[in-house]
């Protein structure tokens, strides 16, 4: 009796909690363009409250030319929360810009950002909620695992995708789907090509993360192109998501094998110990990296002038001196009290090549989600964008960037061009 | 009531409001669906929770039935995943996908209760809290070396290595399944719903019925009193071994739904490391240890939970956790236990006043 009564309430509660999910959906239909802002102010926390007013108000004004949804996806809690945070906040100033200027095609944009933990279902579960909150396009997810999950999703319900930082390959493996960064290969491959052809060194040592995506991706392919390259790799040592605290047995190998050049395709948080753990044990070698380097000048504790030499091949550097940077990094400096990485300008970036598609798409509020979809696979491939990451950038139809990377040395502990 | 009572017995009818709870979701979610009542976050949800609930009823068989605590759900969960994940995709294209997800079913129960099955032979012959360590350390290992593990076939057939995609040496032809820690992509969309429930009932029918076996008994037996059963003949080691492989087999077959409804699969501490198997237990606990029904009940809410609070934005983690204390409380503290009792026999009472008065 007594867990009869338990059941009775709790399967009461399951579907009081059903009709919920019912009734919110029902109110999105039809959803009055109030509701809506205040929605959105609700996810927009991290910007203050006089933001937030200041785009209700926004979204009354400019009413007349309806709104533009974007649903944003990535990790905003967890170990990971650092890039999907990132990348909101990249995207919510450039949306707060867009809209200051006056929308794209005169709507009013809206970003709701939602959270996926890493996970490829939480993902698929965010996706959903954008999607009942009317999304037009997705902006994410900022992981690649995720990524490619809501990409199966978005084309089945033929949604515009367009991920920041989803670089393994399968992201953008549907037509509906484009992607900010470099993928995994192309990082791995121009690494390899910058060190034979500038021959910065004939003996090079990799140490990767074997349990992450974007590590492994880019050892894979930095190995297979090294075969054609004027240098050798000499040793190969991983480390997992596990065990990243010590990297003595790596280094020492690395050092045995004689390598005048040690590739960390890794992210800076890592990195940041392995040059440190090098310089205690008296190996000095030339370090090199790819975009998730960039940041280690920012990491607590650690002696910056370890990086000193360190080059990096990464599309994005906090202390470029061209306009757009410096703009953009001070406005991040003074709404979120910290200097942006990569990931907020990919986020930054993804809102701004919507809007150059959407512009050439010429996309109206009224339009349903296939028509957005097929016009903007269209645009994109026709667009070419100046952003953060990276000038004129264009895409072909199989959703990869096409851009320079840019390599950067670091210099009295700043990034310098070379 | 009573006449109707009489002819089945008290458990009969209890497992009967099971299976009867769930044919009814069924029935009214897919009315819901049809008329377009359910909202695409629901529907997106409808797949986890048969996960979920499957992977409930099966720990519950572990830590209910069996009196062991089992920490390592998650990994079986994992290996049934991984295992059907890279049949369905070496067999994409070969195969109609009803027999193969058929077999894919098949392959993941079978491996997850192979595995559990090694797992329990040493540990299980001992008393103790043994089971909960080695399955602990079980699960992370499983997570560990699918995410070094690079597997490919081509017309050579199977290759495997622990080293990199590289050093597999595949042939042009040649398809990589498993990625290491890219883990499997492209895995087929063949869970549905519909798919889920018939899994759940068929879990739920091995799991009823095993509990009131001759078997399922014995294993009682054993729970309530090691000595006792031991000194009436029973094989303890045995019964202890099919309990626990049966409840890592279903596990497995949760993770075949769970394979089978996204397209990437990747071995994380998130889905599959100690987290997921602390939150199964979780479901188990809250359900209430040794009741089937509740499992699902509890697994299907706190599932929900997380997803319907995303409007509070990163306060849902709190509230979350807030809840999961009131339900602790409610459900298990001796003076909420009383009170319940007491509310009870007071709407009892008055019932019964009104009866009187009518």
């Amino acid at each position: 009796m007594k867990k009869k009564m338990v059941s009775l309430m709790l399967a009461g509660a399951m579907m009081a909690a059903l009709l919920a999910g019912c009734g919110s959906d029902g109110a999105s239909n039809d959803a009055a363009a109030e509701t809506e802002t205040t929605e959105a102010a609700d996810t927009t926390e991290a910007a203050d409250a006089t933001e937030a007013a200041d785009t209700a108000e926004a979204g009354d004004a400019t009413a007349a030319g309806g709104t533009f949804k974007i649903g944003g996806i990535g990790p905003l809690t967890g170990g990971a929360a650092v890039y999907g945070v990132a990348a909101k906040n990249g995207s919510q100033i450039a949306v707060d810009e867009i809209n200051a200027a006056g929308g794209i095609n005169g709507m009013t944009v809206e970003l709701n950002f939602q959270d996926d933990e890493l996970d490829a279902e939480k993902s698929v579960n965010a996706y959903n909620v954008l999607k009942d909150w009317g999304a037009q396009v997705i902006d994410g997810s900022v992981t690649s695992a995720c990524s490619i999950a809501v990409s199966e999703k978005t084309y089945q319900d033929q949604i515009f995708q367009l991920t920041p930082s989803g670089s393994a390959v399968d992201c953008v493996q549907y037509d509906n789907a484009f992607r900010i960064c470099f993928s995994d290969p192309n990082q791995g491959i121009a690494s390899a090509q910058y060190i034979g052809e500038n021959g910065l060194a004939s003996k090079v040592a990799v140490i990767y993360d074997s349990s992450d995506v974007y590590s492994s991706g880019i050892y894979e392919k930095f190995a297979q192109e090294a075969e054609n390259q004027p240098f050798e790799i000499v040793a190969a040592g991983a480390f997992t998501a596990d065990n990243k605290t010590d990297f003595s047995v790596q280094l020492q190998q690395a050092k045995d094998a004689g390598a005048e050049l040690v590739f960390l395709p890794i992210y800076y948080t890592e990195a940041s110990l392995i040059l440190t753990q090098a310089d205690s044990m008296g190996f000095d070698v030339q370090f090199f990296g790819c975009d998730g380097l960039d940041g280690i000048l920012g990491v607590e504790n650690f002696d910056a002038s370890l990086a000193e030499g360190v080059m990096l091949l990464t599309p994005f550097a906090a202390d470029a001196t061209d306009d757009l940077t410096v703009n953009f990094v001070t406005e991040y400096n003074n709404r979120f009290g910290e200097t942006p990485n990569q990931f907020a300008a990919d986020g930054y970036d993804t809102i701004y090549t919507i809007k150059a598609a959407a512009e050439k798409a010429g996309i109206t509020a009224d339009m349903s989600n296939e028509e957005i979809c097929a016009a903007l696979s269209q645009a994109m491939t026709e667009i070419s964008v100046d952003g953060l990451t990276g000038d004129g950038i264009t895409w072909d139809a199989s959703g990869e960037p096409s851009k320079a990377p840019k390599a950067v040395v670091i210099k009295d502990g700043a990034y310098a061009a070379m | 009531m009573k006449t109707k009572a009489a002819g089945i017995s008290k458990t009969t009818k209890n497992d009967l409001i099971t299976y009867g709870m769930v044919i009814l979701t069924y029935i009214i979610v897919q009315i819901l669906v049809s008329t377009g009542h359910v909202s695409s976050l629901i529907q997106g949800l409808l797949v986890p929770f048969c996960t979920y609930a499957i992977v409930a009823v099966a720990l519950n068989l572990t830590v209910g039935i069996l009196g062991e605590l089992s920490l390592g759900h998650a990994g079986f969960m994992c290996v049934g995943a991984f295992t059907s994940a890279v049949f369905s995709l070496a067999f994409k294209q070969t195969m109609p996908s009803g027999p193969r997800f058929f077999l894919a079913l098949l392959i993941g129960a079978a491996s997850a209760a192979l595995v559990g099955f090694l797992v329990g032979i040493p540990v299980l012959r001992l008393k103790g809290d043994y089971l909960a360590i080695v399955t602990l350390a079980f699960g992370e290992i499983i997570k560990n070396i699918i995410n070094a593990l690079y597997l490919g076939v081509d017309s050579d057939g199977i290759h495997f290595t622990m080293k990199d995609a590289l050093s597999l040496n595949m042939k042009e032809d040649g398809l990589v399944l498993i990625k290491g820690a890219q883990g499997v992509t492209g895995t087929p969309n063949d869970s549905s719903f519909t798919v889920g429930i018939v899994l759940l009932l068929v879990t739920l029918f091995i799991v009823l019925n095993f509990i009131h076996s001759r078997t399922g008994r014995a294993v009682m037996a054993i729970r309530d009193n090691r000595i006792a059963a031991e000194s009436i003949g029973i094989n303890v080691t045995k019964y202890k071994l099919i309990a626990f492989t049966l409840s890592a087999s279903l596990a497995g077959v949760a993770g075949v739904l769970y394979a089978h409804n996204l397209s990437t699969l990747n071995a994380l501490p998130k889905n599959f490391g100690y987290n997921m198997s602390i939150l199964i237990l979780v479901f188990v606990v809250l359900g209430g240890i040794g009741n089937i029904r509740g499992s699902i009940i509890a697994a299907v809410l706190l599932t929900l939970l997380p997803e319907i609070l995303r409007g509070l934005s990163d306060y849902r983690m709190l509230i979350y956790s807030v809840v999961l204390i009131a339900m602790m409380i409610f459900n298990w503290s001796p003076n909420a236990i009383f009170f319940r009792k007491r509310l009870r026999q007071r709407l009892t009472a008055g019932r019964k006043s009104e009866k009187e008065e009518a």
